[in-house]
């Protein structure tokens, strides 16, 4: 990956009427990068792709294509290629011809829109589809052909809207390995839109986590699953999602306090940040829950057994808190049992209550 | 307990159903009534009309009545028939139809896939255009085409059929274009489609259900069409139905019923035959427009 910038958003707004999605958004997505727009559904990320794909004319700000202007250029000369959630395969022409349109509307030479359909047809395998209509498809079968038209046209960016959100599990599972292939194979840069965290985290170089047409993190998948910036972040990422303790900071004993409850975070890496008695959200991932007993556990009980194969969910409370802890799938608890809980505080978040930033 | 539902579903004949199959028989036989009266009364001769019962079958079949019709009966001072009508109908419909239906459909994919400024009140406009009666823009148009000097004439006929079809048709296209999917014109245009290159290569081939629609429609409103054809047209070009009035309506001489009868359903055959062909277009291109509006 080079340090030269593929795409440039630059401060870029756009609203519909009077109903404002984004304000003043700025990214720069470096060449080569496999970069996930991730959030809830309404938080501006298709827009954002629309708007990059030039399908969307902004309100305000700029984009850059490597190093051209492309804000006011129709989304034909921008070189890109995108594939829909809907596939948007053209329902009237047969697959082959799906991939040459492009192409023909470029008035490329015969030869050179075989040669490039052969290739991206191999790569895909499709071969044996390339005379059939897109309704002769299996949904998995039609997002590769729609993978494929944007293959063909040797596109700088592409650009993915959620497009393995129609597809069945096992589909999706197939083709989201397909898609980090190709992407190693190719090296192109990639910008795609998701919601599905899973996606996110395995496909990505860096992940952009939105909300409400903002961006509220951006950095590697491992930086945002283990350091999230904020309360957002944090709940939105992880499946099942990270536990979440309302506390007071008690800076003598360098404990927080949970009800009645008293929790050692000594170890915590920014504690110094921490003033007497500020209110935090203490925040744990379900694997970075121990059962064990020492001098820092906390007493609890079974309430619920979640067995998911390779893990098994544990699911108890702390002062009326629900937490969830995550064993191996072999180990064996039964509803009612006592336990003692303990938290590997190196790896928790601590948030602000107010601000609902990390500290 | 001791049935267990196998094999095919027992059939019900409720006093329901037969009530309703009766009740469609006699719509039916209602509606076909007129149908049977003119096709033996344009069997008969005209001896036999005069005396017997109007429901009667024919004691003697008698063909006259048809090629007179075709090719002899007077209009006014005219006595070739139907058949210059004929003509003149379909040199109108013909034109009439293609450059309306093709007119609209660019009209509708405008209106549904690039929103210009101002879309939503020229889709205003186009509802207002489609239910005003005909009648009151009879004479203003009269008043252009004279100034235009295509009153009274085949082009003058042709655009005034485009103008009043292009509303509803412009509605019924872009109505059906509403309900393709987006993604499609968004893939189009970012394979390198422009305006008109996404119209003739994405838009039109998926447009066969509704083109069929909009061209019954077109074809049995102009051919049906008489008060247009009667202002506009001129008298070298006056449509069937001008004509078939002119044939039934004589001042002098004996009305010839069995002529009147076999002119008539001459003239109503195109629409039927287009109703009969396309019977099973129709309905699924109402549907696909109707799914989404």
């Amino acid at each position: 990956m080079s340090m030269k910038n593929s795409v440039t958003v630059k401060n870029i707004s756009f609203s519909y009427g009077k109903t404002e999605i984004l304000n003043d958004l700025s990214l720069d997505i470096k060449e080569g990068e496999f970069m996930v727009l991730l959030g809830p559904s309404g938080c501006g990320k298709t827009t954002l792709l629309n708007c990059i794909a030039g399908l969307l004319d902004l309100t305000d700000g700029q984009i850059w294509i490597e190093d051209d202007n492309v804000t006011w250029k129709e989304p034909k000369d921008r070189h890109i290629g995108m594939v829909f959630q809907s596939y948007a395969l053209y329902p009237s022409m047969t697959v082959e011809k799906n991939l040459s349109f492009g192409l023909r509307m470029m008035g490329t030479a015969k030869d050179l829109i075989n040669e490039k359909i052969k290739k991206a047809a191999n790569l895909l395998q499709i071969n044996e589809l390339l005379k059939r209509k897109p309704s002769q498809l299996s949904g998995g079968q039609r997002q590769r052909v729609a993978i494929g038209r944007a293959l063909v046209r040797d596109a700088k960016v592409f650009l993915f809207d959620e497009p393995l959100s129609n597809l069945d599990a096992k589909l999706r599972a197939e083709l989201r390995y397909e898609i980090k292939k190709l992407h190693r194979d190719l090296s192109n840069t990639m910008i795609y839109v998701t919601h599905d965290q899973i996606e996110a985290m395995t496909l990505a170089d860096r992940i952009s986590v939105m909300k409400d047409g903002l961006i509220q993190q951006l950095d590697t998948p491992k930086q945002i699953y283990n350091k999230p910036a904020n309360l957002f972040v944090a709940g939105f990422i992880g499946s099942p999602s990270m536990n979440f303790l309302k506390a007071t900071f008690d800076k003598l004993n360098q404990n927080i306090i949970v009800g009645k409850k008293q929790i050692d975070i000594s170890k915590y890496e920014n504690i110094n940040n921490l003033m007497n008695d500020q209110e935090i959200v203490f925040g744990i991932r379900p694997e970075n829950i121990n059962i064990e007993k020492n001098e820092h556990s906390i007493q609890c009980k079974v309430e619920l057994v979640e067995p998911m194969g390779a893990d098994t969910l544990i699911w108890t409370s702390v002062e009326g808190n629900p937490i969830s802890i995550r064993m191996e799938g072999s180990s064996n608890y039964n509803l009612n049992d006592e336990i003692n809980i303990s938290f590997d505080i190196k790896k928790s978040s601590i948030f602000d209550s107010k601000s609902e930033e990390r500290i | 307990m001791s049935t267990i539902p196998k094999g095919p579903r027992p059939k019900h004949l409720t006093i329901g159903r037969i009530g309703l199959y009766c009740f469609i028989i006699m719509c039916a036989l209602f509606f076909l009534m007129p149908l049977y009266v003119m096709i033996i009364t344009s069997l008969k001769d005209m001896d036999e009309i005069r005396a017997a019962n109007i429901l009667n079958l024919p004691k003697e079949l008698s063909f006259y009545a048809w090629p007179k019709a075709w090719s002899q009966a007077c209009t006014g001072f005219v006595c070739e028939g139907l058949k210059p009508g004929f003509v003149n109908s379909v040199k109108i419909t013909v034109p009439s139809v293609i450059v309306s239906v093709a007119l609209s459909a660019l009209n509708g994919y405008a209106l549904a896939f690039w929103r210009f400024r101002g879309a939503y009140f020229f889709f205003g406009l186009c509802m207002f255009g489609a239910f005003i009666p005909y009648q009151v823009m009879v004479y203003p148009l009269l008043k252009i085409e004279d100034f235009l000097g295509i009153y009274s004439s085949l082009p003058g006929i042709i655009l005034v059929h485009t103008i009043f079809g292009m509303p509803i048709l412009t509605l019924i296209f872009r109505n059906f274009y509403a309900s393709l999917p987006i993604d499609l014109f968004k893939a189009a245009r970012i394979d390198g489609g422009n305006f008109i290159k996404i119209f003739f290569y994405v838009i039109i081939p998926m447009s066969t259900p509704i083109t069929i629609v909009a061209v019954i429609l077109q074809v049995t409103g102009i051919w049906n069409d008489f008060l247009l054809g009667l202002v506009f047209a001129g008298r070298d070009n006056q449509p069937m139905t001008v004509q078939l009035n002119n044939i039934v309506q004589v001042d002098y001489g004996v009305a010839e019923y069995n002529v009147d009868m076999s002119a008539t359903i001459l003239t109503s055959l195109v629409p039927l035959f287009v109703y009969f062909i396309s019977g099973r277009w129709f309905v699924r291109g109402i549907a696909a427009g109707a799914i989404k509006g």
